[in-house]
């Protein structure tokens, strides 16, 4: 977290959601009540849950400071846009989003970059996994802002020079695709966890794609073509353990 | 190509004298049957312009092969670009607003406060629902918005500048409801004193993809039938019978959960409609709009390039489709409108439930003397929630009788999907079968062979009789000691030859040897690109990645609708016909070129060569460049199946090896031999992948899925992939596939498809037939759920305790 990078625009470090704790001036109080209404109007609850959130968002932000022995000091962002810096495939990005937006919807709606699929929008699917620095998350679970200061790869970046990631290719020649639509997601998971683990054994496959959901029934060829890639020998898939 | 047409003369068939051959027609001679059982060669009489017959697989360079997926490196790399990815200048984000209520009149609907919110650009309000079905007399239920029906249903939508947004204003619509009694379990439904979901008969029509109940049956209450099926005399069959058996059976509903969820972008321009589509079917969209808006359909267009899975629920623009075009001709500006998870499983559809009576009697021989289903199941408001399909179809029996019922229930409506009611119908089919051979003392292979007349599924149980999972079966049920008990299953699954003949393609060759195929059809993933590519690579000897294929477009020559497993069967020949006539086209347009006459010219393995050996043969690309035109083209739609004297059936038969631990009630299955028919398979690797799927999808559907309702608020309690469970990467078992290629002599390239008969017909049952070998106790209800099995269980042990 240390090695994060503030948004391009924003110098105060108070100014990066992910460095909250650091110190940093108080905020106007008065500014910051209309902040927070302001978010909730945007948000569209209705007037009796503002007033349940509100009391909630309220109790949480003083227990919170509470614990750190602070009296308050967390900028607070929108609901209009601000303008961050996302580091994606390798490039520095300018997007403007709402702060409410997920990485998944900056990604494939402000930046263009489709190959990340939306599927069930909750982490219950990982069709939306990207990698930050490295780990694959869900990026439907994860807001746009706190993306900041990390390095995003998306299956957009995950060929190099114009050839096709090892995983990739074996994808295709194993026929480990239907529809597709999983895919992109599958792809990012065994890469990352060849990344992590060369040598995988079949079951270590199955383990780290438990989160990804395929309908087709591509999961066998999964398997094989990831285990080819490792140059792990599973002619048949076998039966789990 | 190795084979060309087989004239025979009339003075050496003897038998074909009589039959004169009809002008423009000729006789062929076209492989049938089953390599290494009982492939032949069989007279066909074919229009004289088809293209030479195709030998078996095993003679072919293309055909038959397993060349890459012809969009798999788009499908790999994030590049391909689906309806949700669709994003144009100005676009705006549509979000419906839905009931929560599940049965209700609505009163009143306010948008005001939603038209306020900033971004909002328009709003919407449904007067005229799609999908569910309707009442015959609209008189009995007057209403000026459409009556709520379910929870979930769409009420209204609005178009704003962000998704964000979008959802922000659809939350503001006010709705205001005159709530109704409702009823969402069947059971329930079923009583006489229970609220009626429709005031009078009501109907849901079928789509592309099947589904839709009989329309001219009885309704009474919220049963919406029988309709009935009578051959022969089923109370006499009964008296003949040897040994009758008698069950009941009952299935959940299963919700599609293709991971792409239905939605458009509707772009309306003066003039012209056009519309990306998440689809099975470019021509059924195209189709609604049009008369929904009342439009020429030369002025809809529809784009569907890649789509994210379907599975039987995918036809026509249903609701998303028609309120996202009327917002975009609304505010002048394209709009994109894709469901969510949760709207996903409520509001387009699902495989209905079942609840079947079923009877069989037979002789000690094996024979079926009778067979006997009386069937109720709820497919929502819709209709369609028969399953007689494998009882009527896959069995030789003396007599039969069947009804089938829909009940009405306030829950969303049932559409096709993937084998409308044939899983539902074999598991019950199959397991009555088992019994029955249980009963005859048969071995359960041996008595399909008795009553199952299809050649290919006899081959199939042959594959299975001699693999290693079947032989390590014990006959006896429930033999392991332990509290894992280990048991082996088989089952089979029916379907039938559909074709549409609204299948047509066009082929271009042009000068600098390139070459590519049209048509609207679409790629709902089971790879017709690929498969299209093939076709002209056989005819032009270019390898299939250098094939251009473009399809998913009305703009291209009308395809078929991707349901009923119809889209390789009536595709392929059209694709093959255009080629050949391409490439017939392109040989006289070089001729005059190369100083030879058309006739003399054949395109061979990518090389024009003279048959009378006059010219040195010449690649097809250098051919090309002495074309006198910069392209020729040909365009060929499907033709009628060659010599149809029967109604096809074809399927397969699949094998289960399972495990159950009886402590904890947990199902794990740990081997499937599927073998599977569909014709020519025409990309072996891809066919196996569908059968993975089917198997797969079978799999989850027999043991996890399952859509509950709360029967105190109406409303779906796991409407999302975390609570509606899915067979995921730990669950799936080794599974094997093993295609028989059973040529059956009826178009340009015998193809049939796969998509339903490969494997969710048969797993479950499968799956059933080995958890009694593996415990002795049948399963009669699914999903196989560990509290399911735990109560068959003990059941059977109470059972046994009072005995």
């Amino acid at each position: 977290m240390s090695e994060a990078k503030l948004p391009a625009d924003q110098k105060d470090p108070a100014a990066d959601p992910l460095h909250s704790d650091r110190d940093h001036p108080v905020e106007n109080k008065a500014a910051k009540g209309m902040t927070r209404r302001g978010f909730l109007k945007g948000a569209g609850v209705t007037a009796a849950g503002t007033a349940l959130l509100e009391g909630a968002q309220v109790f949480s932000r003083e227990a919170l400071a509470a614990t750190r022995g602070e009296v308050s000091g967390v900028k607070e962002y929108g609901p209009g846009p601000v303008q961050v810096s996302l580091q994606v495939n390798g490039k520095e990005q300018n997007v403007l989003i709402e702060p409410r937006s997920t990485l998944a919807d900056a990604l494939r709606l402000d930046l263009g970059l489709t190959g990340t699929k939306v599927v069930c929008d909750r982490g219950a699917c990982s069709a939306c996994t990207v990698l930050l620095d490295n780990v694959p998350i869900n990026s439907c679970m994860t807001l746009a802002m706190d993306a900041v200061g990390h390095r995003v790869t998306t299956i957009e970046g995950l060929a190099k020079d114009g050839e096709m990631h090892p995983v990739q290719a074996a994808f295709v020649k194993h026929d480990a695709l239907q529809c597709g639509f999983c895919t992109p997601g599958m792809v990012m998971t065994c890469s990352a966890l060849l990344e992590k683990n060369p040598k995988p054994t079949e079951e270590d496959v199955r383990t780290a794609i438990a989160g990804n959901l395929c309908r087709c029934g591509t999961y066998p060829k999964i398997f094989a073509a990831t285990l080819e890639v490792a140059g792990v020998s599973s002619p048949e898939v076998t039966p789990k353990a | 190509m190795a084979t060309t047409k087989v004239p025979i003369s009339t003075d050496v068939v003897s038998d074909v004298v009589a039959e004169a051959i009809p002008a423009g027609m000729e006789m062929v001679m076209m492989p049938v049957g089953i390599p290494g059982y009982t492939l032949r060669q069989e007279q066909r009489t074919i229009p004289a312009t088809e293209p030479p017959v195709l030998p078996i697989n095993a003679d072919l360079k293309f055909i038959g092969r397993s060349p890459e997926r012809w969009d798999g490196h788009a499908k790999v790399s994030g590049q391909a670009r689906y309806t949700a990815d669709v994003q144009l200048p100005g676009m705006l984000y549509a979000k419906f607003a839905n009931s929560n209520v599940p049965h209700a009149k609505v009163v009143a609907v306010d948008t005001s406060a939603a038209e306020k919110v900033p971004g909002v650009k328009g709003v919407f309000v449904i007067e005229n629902l799609l999908g569910s079905a309707k009442l015959l007399n609209p008189a009995l239920d007057v209403s000026k918005y459409p009556i709520i029906r379910y929870a979930g249903q769409p009420i209204a939508a609005v178009a704003a500048t962000s998704p964000q947004i979008a959802e922000d204003a659809a939350r503001r619509i006010k709705i205001q409801y005159e709530a109704r009694p409702f009823v969402v379990a069947m059971e329930q439904a079923r009583q006489a004193d229970a609220p009626m979901v429709f005031p009078g008969p009501a109907n849901e029509e079928g789509t592309a993809g099947g589904g839709g109940g009989a329309a001219d049956v009885p309704q009474t209450g919220n049963i919406h039938g029988p309709s009935v099926n009578t051959h022969g005399d089923v109370e006499q069959g009964f008296k003949e019978a040897d040994v009758v058996v008698e069950s009941h059976y009952t299935t959940q509903v299963q919700v599609h959960n293709a991971l792409e969820s239905h939605g458009v972008v509707a772009d309306w321009k003066p003039g012209l409609l056009t519309v990306w589509a998440s689809t099975q079917g470019t021509a059924s969209v195209r189709e609604g709009l049009a008369g929904f808006f009342r439009l020429p359909k030369s002025q809809v267009r529809v784009i569907t390039e890649f789509m994210g899975g379907g599975f039987g629920a995918k036809f026509g623009p249903g609701n998303p489709g028609v309120v996202a075009a009327a917002l975009s001709k609304q505010t002048g500006l394209p709009v994109r409108l894709m469901l969510d998870r949760k709207e996903e499983q409520l509001s387009v559809g699902n495989r209905p439930s079942s609840d079947q009576t079923l009877k069989i009697g037979a002789r000690k021989d094996g024979t079926l003397t009778a067979v006997q289903l009386v069937s109720y199941g709820t497919a929502g408001c819709g209709t369609g929630a028969g399953c007689a399909g494998p009882a009527t179809n896959m069995y030789q029996y003396d007599s039969l009788r069947t009804e089938e019922n829909d009940v009405f229930t306030n829950a969303g409506p049932g559409t096709a999907f993937r084998a409308p009611g044939h899983p539902q119908g074999a598991f019950a089919l199959e397991q009555t079968i088992d019994e029955l051979a249980e009963r005859l003392k048969m071995d359960p292979l041996d008595l399909r062979d008795k009553i199952d007349r299809n050649s290919a599924r006899r081959v199939e149980r042959q594959v299975i009789r001699e693999s290693a999972i079947w032989k390590t079966r014990n006959a006896k049920p429930n033999v392991d000691s332990g509290h894992i008990k280990r048991g082996v299953g088989v089952a089979q699954g029916v379907w039938y030859r559909n074709i549409s003949m609204d299948s047509a393609a066009e082929v271009r060759v042009h000068q600098d040897g390139s070459v590519e195929v049209l048509s609207a059809v679409q790629d709902i993933g089971g790879g017709i690109k690929t498969v299209m590519a093939q076709i002209l690579s056989e005819q032009f000897g270019v390898p299939p990645q250098q094939v251009s294929v473009k399809i998913g477009d009305t703009n291209y020559p009308v395809g078929p609708n991707s349901g009923g497993s119809v889209t390789t069967a009536s595709l392929t020949p059209a694709v093959r016909d255009a080629a050949w006539q391409a490439a017939q086209k392109f040989l006289a347009g070089v001729a005059p070129a190369l100083g030879a006459t058309p006739e003399d010219l054949v395109l061979v393995d990518g090389e024009v060569r003279s048959r009378s050996g006059k010219m040195a043969p010449i690649t097809f690309r250098r051919a090309a460049a002495k074309m006198n035109t910069s392209e020729v083209s040909a365009q060929a739609r499907r033709i009628p199946d060659y010599d149809r004297k029967a109604y096809e059936t074809y399927g397969g038969v699949d094998v289960a090896e399972i495990e159950v631990d009886v402590e904890v009630g947990l199902i794990r299955v740990k081997r499937i031999l599927a073998a599977h028919d569909c014709g020519r398979p025409m990309n072996p690797q891809q066919t196996k992948s569908q059968i993975n799927g089917g198997v797969i999808q079978g799999m989850s559907y027999a043991l996890y899925e399952d859509r509950l309702l709360d029967p105190n608020y109406g409303l779906m309690v796991n409407p999302n992939l975390d609570r509606y469970q899915i067979a995921g990467s730990r669950e799936i078992p080794q599974i094997e596939v093993h295609l028989v290629q059973s040529y059956i002599g009826q178009s340009s390239t015998d193809a049939s498809g796969i998509g339903e008969p490969g494997g969710i017909i048969a797993t479950p049952a499968a799956i059933a037939n080995a958890f009694y070998n593996a415990t002795g106790v049948r399963m009669r209800s699914l999903p196989m759920t560990p509290a399911a099995v735990l109560t068959a269980l003990a059941h059977s042990q109470q059972k046994k305790e009072t005995a």
